[in-house]
Order: structure tokens, then sequence, then C-alpha cells
């Protein structure tokens, strides 16, 4: 039998809004022995955050603990005085935040907070703690370990703030360390080099972590068992290996599903199709800056074109110049074979009418003051001239196209609808000017599984029922295997690689088309391990980033 | 360290500019006025020879670019202009007193004023900024709400209300103060001191209101930031999160504030000045709006728009300094 | 000087005690246990301030007059706080049960302050509307056969009169109801330069905010340096040179100091309005707007207005506040709103002598105070509704 490190019973915890208590998390248990590592996985709002500062015995402001009990090496956390809580945090519990840009005081350098906590809980000298503290940063692998340290947080990038993070928390060698998705905001790339850096450093040391995310696949490589939450309850907690081959639940279940969207591969397009859009030779800039550096890509009719890369690539600048917000500084777009004028106010009616767009922020998509019906009728109304009952008609079509009641949403306001109602709207938005093209700018990134998942069938469902073209952009590439018909790979505004689907996820692939791959995790606890073995660890990340 | 360097210059460039445009405005505006002030100072009864007199002695017959190059230049040399009042006083006399002139009627009044504005600064600074950062520690207690209603209700009323209350209370109820500040130089320290309190304190009051609820905001946004929390999760002190981890964040915005306050003092002190017949430059230049003394307007309006702008300038360059991302520059 | 600083100390020798016995009582109750000795000193000394208050009311109830007087003023604003609360708390209360499903919810979520705040601007509004019919006289009517000069108090061992209980001014005009008809004339005057300075500063700040470049620059640039310029101080330099024109032109000086005002304030409204319609240009919804082609007027009046009415409403509450205080002030110092139109302003430093009676005669005092209450009462009651307005907002984002 192992050691218990950490007994959570019972523990309720509410949030308040509006004056109002709500419940947050209605009564969960957790044990984690020493050494262990838990993985927490829920979609947004599941309360997996606030269960894993419970654990700390720490709640944010408008956060409390209303039930249960928190007990860490027999000690209980929840009526333990002020004084013996802070002995224990920083010492033997340590947090590593989602953020670490904010999470590091702007004011002071690196190694200066690093030796803080060390310092302060008497572990060790601060000219230790200096020297441990660079011998961290080199188990880390974080470049000129013996330097970094002397940098101020907003000299140093995202990927190596986060390591910088993580060898603070192991600063005082503590029991457990709580990581609350230390990798979401990361790219794919970046965030691969730190999974495997921390991997390595709470194997060495033996700490026990509880590992929160909600990407399974990041999960599978962490931890040694799951625990999976939802709207504050526990669904199931099982081996890694047991819940990765066998999910009891209904729930868990779907979630390993959706990974499984897939549509059947097109025919290939005929040669002389004349392409919906195409995009020849385009460079494009901001002010004096160039973004897009001879784009040419053509997109035909009824196929998806997904546009791959990650942040800074200039995906997003290319769908900017296709919708004319942003004209070319060279080359040109065409639209069935028409050149179309590169600024947006020079268009006609119908050219505008053709290119229509979907974004990834549906708050921010959808006029707050304007209820759904003037939202889609407004462009039925524009483009169409239909007015009265025929323009009512014609929204309520629409809205059986996106599988919501006409009746009941047709007067509602945005700010009534779940995520995924919203990010529909925003389909419905586009389908009324019944255009040829549609721009689906990262429509999912912002949505839980299962929800991205709906919208991803909708999208194929109307793509073949209205021979829609989509250019479909994002740096998911789970997605991009599940809708795409072509791939378009992008970095640092130059294409890197196109072509159909089949062949872009099948070798040989130009360096970076490959890393891009290999970085993706996927569901199998051992890939990571036998990424590491195949590429070794200074050939992932940024690494091997620098070495193109 | 260049180009935070190149910054500043920017910034005080920017201001002198602000200011040379703000003295073109108050220049133009004054004399974009009907007829001639040697009229309008005489009268209607004023024999012609009197007027073109009193023309050549203030420079009004010369062309309007000339007048404002030549004022501008006085400016700079520390020289404001002739007093219209003083001037007619003069005419009639055939007397030219060194007392004539702007400069030496606004001098020791702006000295007063300024120690009006430093004892009330003395007083409000350490205040508002200890309040501000206990309702901030404290927010939603019931210390803060009742911080709250009470700095409300300080900003919402006008100062010569605060200003008559005060004087019920402090100088006619329970004679602790004097309700008139009649100094004058070569005063004692101490007497000095116990005759500018009331109009300080009124200032104080309405001062201590902006700046507390402006400190408590600034404070409130910083300890909602997350290394704030990061660093209670370390297990560190109250006394050090605070100290270590706040403090050094929360100058820019402290300073901030405490410039702006010193800012809206300007106009604050006009008002009291008034009600307390405080000898200042802000009661000269309400007597001056009345009598129609044009030069006098025009030097109090630039001294107190010079100083606005300049206590705005601090401001900013002090939060520039301030920033770590500005001082360790990628 | 020492008593003072003894009776800090022995606050802080009760608060511990205050501390020690209620861990000692509680038993180690984390409350208790973990409270820090700023908080406990805290407690204590508001006690101590609410014993003194008690004891300072009954003292205004004294059978010694001099001491009554002394104590008078305290006794009143402890009984109008008393009375204040009372009648928002019944105000709220009426409006929790009455009314439509909608307003019955926003009184519910309402704090005390703000529902006191509503309920004063109402009856504001209904004294300046009603001022005519409320007032027992004109406000520039010289009451014939009563002397000048009458005493406000309505002592008449004073040189009071009864009839007239808030007396006399220097010509013999009736003080009440000139107060009456200032609500008219202040607070109709400083919401009129409100709405001015709000169509200049919005009509140009939408603009600058959806069309940018070099209109916004100019605009901007302009603004700043109107800004570099204390506002008071601005308005007093042109109310002199206005003081100049208006008697040439044939125009009151308060039309002058209604568009003098409007403009030095339609400079803030034109920041805030600019940041406002900034934040909701760069919204996609208005992206989609204007790729689907939309014109300006749809894009202003239909997507970016009808987004911007939260924060605008709550700084048009702010700006009046601003424009009032200003207005006021301005009266006071005798450039403001010109006589024979009545006006607090200008009451309050005709009046202000009357505080030095208030040892002896402690209702003449209230004339002046009354005037300038009535100025705070207003500003305040509006600060503590737009300061709920702001709290809702910011709860709301969250």
């Amino acid at each position: 039998m192992t050691e218990t490190l950490l007994k959570m019973r019972g523990v309720k915890l509410e949030g308040r809004s509006d004056e109002v208590w709500t419940p947050i998390i209605n009564g969960v248990d957790l044990t984690l022995a020493k050494g262990e590592v838990l993985g927490l996985i829920g979609e947004s709002g599941a309360g997996k955050s606030t269960l894993g500062l419970a654990a700390m015995g720490y709640t944010r402001d408008g956060v409390r603990i209303s039930g249960g009990s928190v007990e860490f090496d027999g000690i209980d956390l929840l009526t333990a005085s002020a004084a013996v809580k802070r002995g224990l945090l920083g010492k033997r519990i340590a947090y590593v935040a989602q953020s670490a840009a904010a999470s590091f005081n702007p004011a002071h350098k690196l190694i200066d907070q690093h030796v803080e906590g060390p310092v302060q809980h008497h572990v060790m000298s601060r000219a230790e703690s200096m020297a441990d503290g660079i011998e961290l940063y080199a188990k880390l692998r974080l470049p000129d370990p013996e330097s970094i340290g002397f940098r101020y947080p907003h000299q140093v990038s995202g990927g190596q703030l986060q390591r910088a993070m993580t060898a603070m928390a192991m600063s005082c060698r503590p029991d457990l360390i709580i990581f609350d998705e230390p990798t979401t905001a990361l790219d794919v790339t970046t965030q691969i080099e730190v999974l495997a850096a921390i991997r390595d450093i709470v194997e060495q040391f033996n700490t026990a972590a509880i590992y929160i995310t909600h990407d399974l696949a990041v999960v599978a490589q962490m931890a040694d068992r799951i625990k999976v939450l939802l709207r504050g309850d526990e669904v199931e907690t099982a081996d890694t290996r047991t819940m990765l081959a066998a999910p009891t639940q209904e729930y868990t279940k779907s979630l390993w599903a959706v990974r499984s969207f897939q549509r059947p591969v097109k025919p290939s397009v005929s040669t002389g199709a004349v392409p919906v859009v195409s995009l020849q030779k385009v460079d494009a800039a901001y002010g004096k800056v160039p973004v897009l550096h001879d784009i040419s890509f053509d997109m035909h009719e009824g196929r998806t074109v997904a546009v791959v890369g990650e942040s800074g690539s200039g995906k997003s600048t290319a769908a900017r110049c296709i919708t004319g917000l942003l004209p070319p500084s060279d080359g040109q777009i065409l639209l069935d074979g028409q050149v179309l004028p590169p600024d947006y106010r020079k268009r006609s009616k119908d050219q505008l009418r053709q290119v229509q767009m979907i974004y990834q922020m549906a708050d921010t998509a959808l006029n707050p003051r304007m209820s759904i019906g003037q939202i889609i009728a407004r462009p039925v109304h524009f483009y169409l001239g239909l007015t009265g009952s025929a323009k009512r008609k014609r929204v309520h079509q629409l809205l059986e196209q996106i599988e919501l009641e006409p009746s009941e949403y047709y007067n509602r306001l945005p700010s009534e609808l779940s995520g995924g109602q919203k990010q529909r709207i925003g389909i419905a938005r586009a389908l009324a000017a019944e255009p040829k093209f549609i721009i689906c700018d990262e429509v999912t990134s912002a949505l839980d599984q299962l929800v991205a998942e709906g919208i991803l069938r909708l999208l194929a469902k109307l793509q073949d029922d209205l021979k829609l073209t989509y250019m479909f952009i994002t740096h998911d590439l789970a997605t991009v295997r599940a809708i795409a018909d072509e791939v378009v790979v992008m970095k640092d505004g130059h294409v890197v690689e196109q072509g159909p689907k089949d062949t872009m996820f099948k070798p040989p692939h130009d360096p970076y088309t490959e890393l891009l791959l290999s970085s993706v995790p996927e569901m199998d606890p051992d890939w990571l391990t036998n990424l590491l073995a195949e590429r070794g660890v200074d050939n992932i990340g940024d690494a091997a980033l620098d070495k193109m | 360290m260049g180009s935070v360097l190149k910054i500043i210059l920017q910034r005080l460039a920017l201001g002198i500019l602000t200011l040379l445009i703000v003295s073109v405005v108050i220049f133009g505006a004054v004399n974009l006025l009907p007829g001639d002030f040697a009229e309008s100072i005489l009268g209607q009864g004023a024999t012609p020879e009197a007027v073109a007199s009193i023309r050549r002695d203030l420079g009004l017959d010369q062309p309007l670019i000339t007048r404002y190059f030549d004022w501008l230049g006085g400016v700079v040399q520390g020289d404001l202009g002739t007093s219209f009042a003083q001037a007619n006083f003069a005419s009639f006399t055939g007397t030219t007193s060194g007392a004539t002139t702007v400069a030496a009627q606004i001098a020791p009044r702006f000295a007063n004023t300024m120690f009006l504005a430093a004892v009330t600064a003395v007083i409000a600074v350490p205040f508002a900024i200890i309040l501000g950062v206990l309702a901030a520690l404290y927010r939603n207690s019931v210390f803060d709400r009742a911080a709250n209603i009470f700095t409300l209700t300080s900003i919402s009323s006008p100062e010569f209300f605060l200003a008559y209350i005060l004087i019920l209370f402090l100088a006619v109820l329970n004679p602790i103060f004097p309700s008139l500040s009649n100094i004058y130089s070569g005063m004692a320290f101490s007497e000095r001191l116990e005759k500018s309190m009331l109009p300080a304190l009124v200032l104080t009051l309405v001062v201590t209101a902006h700046m507390m609820r402006m400190t408590r905001a600034a404070i409130i946004n910083l300890l909602a930031s997350p290394y704030i929390e990061m660093a209670r999760l370390k297990g560190l002190s109250p006394m050090r999160v605070i100290v270590r981890h706040a403090l050094p964040n929360a100058l820019a915005p402290i300073i901030n504030v405490i410039a702006i306050n010193l800012a809206y003092l300007i106009t604050g002190v006009v008002v009291v000045e008034v009600v307390f017949v405080y000898p200042g430059i802000g009661q000269l230049f309400v007597d001056s709006v009345k009598i129609r003394d044009i030069p006098v307007v025009q030097a109090c309006c630039l001294i107190f728009a010079a100083a606005y702008i300049l206590l705005n300038l601090t401001a900013d360059i002090m939060s520039i300094l301030s920033n770590p991302r500005m001082r360790h520059p990628k | 000087m020492i008593w003072f600083a003894v009776g800090l100390i022995v606050i802080a020798a009760v608060a511990w005690g205050f501390r020690f016995a209620g861990q000692a009582a509680t038993r180690q109750a984390p409350y208790f246990r973990d409270m820090p000795f700023g908080v406990a000193y805290g407690y204590i000394l508001a006690v101590v301030a609410l014993v003194w208050l008690v004891w300072a009311y009954v003292q205004g109830h004294s059978a010694d007059p001099l001491v009554a007087n002394k104590f008078f003023f305290l006794r009143i604003a402890v009984e109008g706080f008393i009375i204040c609360a009372t009648v928002a708390w019944l105000f709220r209360l009426a409006g929790r049960s009455i009314g439509t499903a909608w307003s019955r919810k926003m009184f519910r979520a309402m704090p005390l302050t703000a529902a006191f705040g509503i309920l004063m601007i109402l009856i504001y509004a209904f004294v300046a509307i009603f001022a005519p019919w409320l007032a027992p006289y004109g406000q520039e009517q010289i009451i014939p056969g009563v002397a000048a000069n009458i005493v406000p108090g309505g002592d008449p061992a004073l040189g009071g009169d009864p009839a007239f209980p808030f007396g006399t001014d220097q010509i013999g005009r009736d003080i009440l109801s000139r107060l009456i008809y200032g609500a008219q004339n202040t607070v109709g005057i400083a919401f009129a330069t409100t709405l001015l300075a709000f169509f200049l500063g919005g009509t140009f700040g939408f603009l600058a905010a959806t069309l940018g470049g070099w209109l916004d620059q100019v605009l901007s640039r302009a603004v700043d340096v109107l800004m570099a310029i204390p506002s008071l101080i601005f308005a007093l330099l042109l109310m002199t040179i206005a003081s100049v024109w208006a008697p040439r032109v044939g125009i009151p000086l308060t039309v002058f100091m209604v568009l003098i005002i409007a403009v030095i304030d339609s400079t803030r409204v034109f920041r805030l309005a600019r940041a406002v319609g900034q934040n909701i240009v760069v919204m996609d919804y208005i992206e989609a707007a204007k790729l689907r082609g939309e014109g300006m007027g749809y894009l202003v009046f239909k997507e970016i207005l009808p987004n911007a009415t939260a924060p605008l409403l709550a700084e048009f509450g702010l700006r009046f506040c601003f424009v009032f205080l200003t207005i006021a002030a301005l009266s006071f110092l005798g450039v403001g709103i010109q006589p024979p139109l009545a006006d607090w302003g200008t009451m309050v430093r005709d009046l202000g002598s009357f505080v030095n009676y208030a040892q002896f005669a402690p209702l003449a005092a209230t004339a002046p105070l009354l005037a300038a209450g009535a100025i705070a009462m207003l500003t305040v009651a509006v600060n503590f509704v737009v300061d709920w307005m702001l709290q809702r907002s910011s709860g709301l984002k969250e």
C-alpha cells in the first residue's frame, strides 16, 4: 500500500455571482499517493481549476469551500491557521499557473523570484538556491541556464517562462505540484518541449502532481491516473491505460469518440475546373511589416481547404486579404475566375455576398443588442431584398438548417445562448447571404470538444447540401484530419507545403510539416516516450525550429 | 536605457509644444475681443488722447503677431506685462512704480498658493493612500462601504459647501481655527500654518476623496493580477506580498493618482481662496476676471495651465520610469 | 493633543482585549484567531465614534440653549441621515412591490444609496418643473410692504419674520421662493449644458472612432490642447471675454456661459465617446457588417450606438454633476448665472456671512447651508446612481 499524500473528501465549492452563491463542485473525493501524477480533465466550467486550488487549501475571491475536508499529509488544510498553511504552500505544495507571463512579477528577475521561496521557507540560502536554480534550468533544457535567470519575465519567451515557472515550483523540492493547464496557451511545437521537460523533472524528483487540462491526449502522456469531471461532479476515475482502453461512462466514451469523426475522402478535383477562390502570388503587409510572402493556392467548389499554422504564421492575414479588409500589396485574388477588387469597399454587393465569414469568438461576432431573428434577417433583407413574412420564413428555414428550434430562438438575445449555439447563429448569418464561399476562422477553437464536434458535423452536412466551399483556418491538426479535403501549411507568412489531405498526412514531409505533425499529442500513453526516443530531446520544439 | 531617454525627451518636447499652443489659445482668445481695452478701461467718457496714450503704453497699437511674440518673449524672461488696473492708475498719477507689472503682483501670491497646496499635499497624500490601500485590502467590508459613501459625498459637494461646513464646525461652533486666512509676508510659520489650516482642510477633503478612490481602484486591479496570487501560493507572508510584489508595480499607478489630484488642486484652489479670502493666485485671478484686467487674467491662466501640464508630464514620465518593461528593454 | 494620544492608546488596549476575549470565548474560532490587530482596532474605533455620536445627539436636545445650539447641526445631520435612509428604504420597498416585473427586479438588486439617489432626482425634477406653483412668491418679485434684509430663521428677536422663514434679500425678495426657483434655473441650465456637451462631444467622438484617419488625428490633438487647460480656469478666462461681448451683441451672459461650458466639457465627452466607439468598432460584428457592405448610417445607429448607451448614460450622470458644480462655482464667484435669475451658487455667496450666527441663531445659519446643500444633495444623488450603474455593468462583464 502506497502512502497517501493528499486526501480530499466530499469537497464542495461555491462561487458568488450577483450576490448569490452557486455550486461549482458538488462533493468530489480525491486521493493522491506520494509520487503519483493524477490527471484532472473536464470541459470549461467543469470546475477543475477551482478544485486544483482547493487542494492547496486556497480559494480565489468570490469562491468558498462550503463542505468536505482537504487533508495534506495528515494536516487538515481547511482548519489549519494561516501561518501553518503558509508554511506548506511553496515549500511542500507548489503551483504552476496557466499563464506564466502573467504569473511572474514583471518587476523582478526570474532568479530572484526563484530563490524567494527557498529563502523565505529557510530551505536553502540565497546562494545555494541560486546555484540550484541554474541546475534546474539546465535540467528543464532552458537555453543558457547560467544567464537566463537574470532576465526579466518580459524578456523571455512563453514556452521558456512556463519551464522557468516549473523550476520555481521545484525550488523547495515540494511533495506535490499542481499544474493548472500549463501548456494550453502554447503552440503545439512549443507545448511538446514543455511537456517533455515537466514529465522528466516530476519523474526525477518523484514529485506527486495534479495535472489539470482539457486535452485528453496531453493528459494521457502525463498522468498515471485520470479523473474526469463534468459540471462539478466526478464522472469516473481510473488508471490512464485502463481509461483510454475501456472508458465505462457514457460521457467519457463520448469524449473519446470526438476524435473519431472523419469524412469520406472526396474524388480529386478535375483538371481545368475553375476554382471558386484563387490566391495568386499574394503579398501583404501591416504598415511596413511584411506578413505574407507570395501566397498562392486554389479552393474548389464543394471542398474544404484547411489552412494550418501556428500563431504568427499569417493564416488569418490571408483571410483578411480575401475578404478585402487588408488589400494585398501585390498579387491578386480571383472569385470564379474574376479578379476581385483588393479593397472590400470597391467590391459589388454580389461579390460581397459570395464571400462570407464565420468568426472564432462567437461572443464578439454577434451584436449583443440584436435578437437572433434580427441578426439573421439582416443579410436576408440586405442581399436578397426579402421583407415581411417572406423574410421571416427564410429566417425560420435557416434556423432549422442549423438545428435550432425557430420559435424558441427567434426572439432571444445572443447572451441567452450557449457558446455552441452562438457559433451556430454565426453560421446561419453566413448562410443567409447564400454565399459560395465561407471562411471559417478557428471556429471551433473556443469550444469544448463535444460542442466543437457538433459544429464540424453541421458544417460538413451543410457543405454536402449546399455545395459550399470552405476555407478552414485552424491550428488544430485533429480538426484538419476530421474535415479537410486539401491542406495548406503556413509558416512565417510562407506556404510551406500544400496538397490533398491523404498525401499530406503521409510521409515524406517538408521538415516543418513533419515537426508540426509529430508534435500533435496522440491518445496513446506511450506517444511522447516513443517520439522522444525517435527524435531525441534536442530535436523537438524551438530547438528543432532553430535548426531549420 | 537609450530608448527610455528618447521617449522621455519626446514627452518633454510634447509638453513644451502643448504649452506653446496653449499660450497661443490664451492669447488668441483674449485678443478676439471687440474694440479695444483702452476704451473699456477708461469707459465711455475717455478723451481720445487718454485712450491713445494708454494704447501706446500697453503696446496695443502693434499688430497681433508682434504683440504675441513680445508677450511670449516677456513671459520667458519672467515679464508678464503691465496690469491694466495698475496702468490705468499710473496713467492718471503719472508715475511708473515697479509694482505695476503683473509679475510683481503675482509673485507673492503665487508663493502663498504654493504654500497652501504644499500644506494640503502633505496632509492629503499619505492620508489618502493609506486609506485607499486599506479600502482595497478590506474591500466590500463595512469600512469600505462607509468610505465609499463618504468619498462620493465629498466629491459631489461643491468646495464652498465643504468650506462653510468646516467654518461652521471648526471656526464658529468650536473656535479652533480662524475662518479668515489673512496671511501676509513676514508672518511666523506657525501662525501662517494655523491661518491656512481651514482652506487646506477643505482642499484635503476633496482631494483625499478623489485620491483614495483612485488608489483603491488601482490596488484592487493590482491585487487581482496572477503574480500576486502566485506570491500568495508561494507561502509568502502578507506583508512580503504587499511590499515585495505589489508595491513595485503599484508605484506607477499611485504616482499617477497623486499627480492627477495635485493637478485637480489647481482648480479647487480658486474657489477655496475666495471663500477664505486667502491672498493667493486664485483670488487674484477671480478679482482680475471681474474687473477684466486682461494681462493678469492671461498670466494667471498661463501659470495654471503650465502647472497642470507640468504635473501631468511628471506623472507620465514617472510611470515610464517605473515600468520594468521600459527600464529593461528586450 | 496629549489626551488624543492617550485615547488612541486606550483604544489599542481595548482592541487587544476584545480580540483576546473573542478568541477565548469562541475557543479559537478561525475568525478571531486570524484577525489582524488592525481589524480589531477598527472595530473599537468605530464603536467609540458611534458612542460619541449618540452622546452629541443627546447634547443637541440639551435644555441649555448654548449647548443645544452648539450641537444643533450635528443633531440635524443625524436626524437627516436617519430620515433619508428610512425614506430611501421605504422607496425601495415600494419599488419592489409596485410596477412592472422589470422595474421590480431592478429595485430588488438595488443598494440603498442608489434608491436614495433615484428618489432625490425625482424630487428635484418635480420641484424644478412645478417651481412656479410651489414657490409662495415670484423669483424676481420684490414684495411690497416688506422690509429688505430680513434675517433668516424667522426669529423676530434677531430681525427675522415668521412669514419669511428664510428671510428676504437686500432688495426684499423672498429667499425661500428664490431657493425653489433655483432648482429650475440651476438644474435646468446645467441639464441643457450637459445635453449640448453630449451632442457635440458624442457626435465628434463617434465620428473620430468610426472614420479614424486624419479627422481622428486632428480632433484628438485639438482636444488634447483644450484639455491641457484646467476647465474652471479656462471657463473663467472665456467668461471674462464673454462678459465684454455679451452687452455688445445683446445676448445674455448666461447663454454664453452655457455655450462655453458645453464646449469645454464636450472635450471630455469626446474622449469617452471615442474610446467607447473604438472598443465597439474592433468587434467582429462590426467587421461582419462592414464586409456585408452596410453604410455609415446603419453602422452608427444600428450597430454602434445601441451598444454604447450604457457607458454613455453613466457618463452623462458624471458630466452633469461636473457641469452643475462648475456652474455653481462660477455663480459663487460672481461670473455665472446672472441676476435677476435665482440661482443657488449666487445665493450661497450672498448669504454666506450668516454662518457666523450659528452659535446663537442656528436657524439663521442654515440658510446659506441649505442653498449649498441643495447643490451637494443633487450631485450626491446622481453620483450614487451612477456608481451603482457602473458597478452593475462591471459586474456583468466578469
